[in-house]
């Protein structure tokens, strides 16, 4: 196990960027904010981002394979539910729990 | 909608812990750095103990995607140091996609504020929980990550339904997704907004030309 000196280390070091990314660009993109060009990407931005994070979600799907079965079911749940009931706490729980009891058992490694 | 960061803490809990780190991990991870993918990475980084330097650069490339947020999250509506500085801090995607969906144009700052603070209440809580109990559920107990795809799976589905009747948008985005996975997939993230970027306001110059020519 790594020692406590490093993992604090390695914490504060991801905590310092992370943070660093999300605040200084208010300060030196401020100007741009009322661009028009801004305001297209702005209205366009958010549900790119969303989709391009789905598929990063899906980067490493072992395709074609018996490995991809439960994500790809889990998947499927979630989607179905969410097109149903639009209840995102319902999609995210309905399809996690289809995930852990697919490659838990008929799945597993 | 930040209900769905509980059980995806309670997965990155369990995670830490069948990865062999101390409960506190968790807790101090989802404290300071508080930014959902990455730290799941992080867990991953720290087993094998992997220099500070790669630490610092996958930091940085996971979470370089932030940078766009600012462009459109309306901090402008939040006021006094304390909150402007939380608010930059606690910018999350889910934190994002809620304070610019249609639903929050009239929200006040302090509003966004005590919502980004509830998520990460939500996300500390979780993962608490889920290190602590991490140690009794059994190691064969797998697929929890599938939390994070079912966020992005409903957060997307939610923002492309917005959206309905501009098509291009989330089409161009998949295909920069998809291009960036084949190009480049150790660095997708960045490479994908990098490409969707340049792909939109190719699109917006190209779109806006087009009357004057008629």
């Amino acid at each position: 196990m790594p020692d406590t000196r490093y993992l604090l280390m390695a914490i504060a070091v991801s905590a310092a960027i992370t943070w660093a990314l999300r605040a200084l660009p208010f300060t030196f993109l401020a100007p741009l904010r009322a661009s028009a060009t801004v305001k297209y990407l702005g209205a366009r931005m958010p549900a790119g981002v969303m989709v391009i994070l789905f598929v990063y979600c899906l980067r490493d799907l072992p395709l074609p394979g018996p490995h991809a079965a439960a994500p790809l079911a889990a998947l499927a749940v979630t989607v179905g539910l969410h097109l149903w009931r639009r209840n995102a706490l319902l999609s995210i729980l309905g399809g996690t729990i289809v995930s852990v009891a697919l490659a838990s058992t008929l799945f597993a490694h | 909608m930040g209900l769905g960061l509980l059980p995806l803490g309670l997965a990155l809990g369990v995670l830490i812990t069948h990865a062999g780190l101390p409960w506190w991990c968790a807790s101090l991870s989802t404290a300071v750095i508080y930014a959902g993918s990455f730290e799941f990475l992080l867990v991953g980084l720290v087993v094998v103990a992997a220099p500070l330097v790669t630490v610092a650069l996958t930091a940085f490339l996971v979470n370089v995607r932030h940078v766009f947020y600012a462009l459109s999250f309306p901090l402008d509506r939040v006021h006094g140091r304390l909150a402007r500085a939380y608010s930059t801090f606690a910018l999350i995607d889910e934190a994002y996609a809620l304070a610019t969906g249609p639903q929050a144009r009239s929200w006040s700052g302090a509003r966004i504020v005590w919502l980004q603070m509830y998520m990460q209440l939500y996300w500390v809580g979780g993962a608490t929980v889920g290190a602590l109990l991490g140690s009794v559920i059994p190691d064969s107990v797998t697929g929890l990550d599938f939390a994070l795809t079912a966020l992005f799976t409903v957060l997307a589905l939610d923002a492309v339904r917005e959206r309905r009747g501009d098509l291009p948008t989330p089409v161009l985005a998949l295909l920069s997704a998809l291009a960036a996975r084949l190009i480049l997939p150790g660095q997708l993230l960045p490479a994908a907004f990098t490409l969707f970027t340049a792909a939109l306001l190719t699109r917006h110059l190209t779109t806006r030309r087009r009357p004057a020519h008629a």
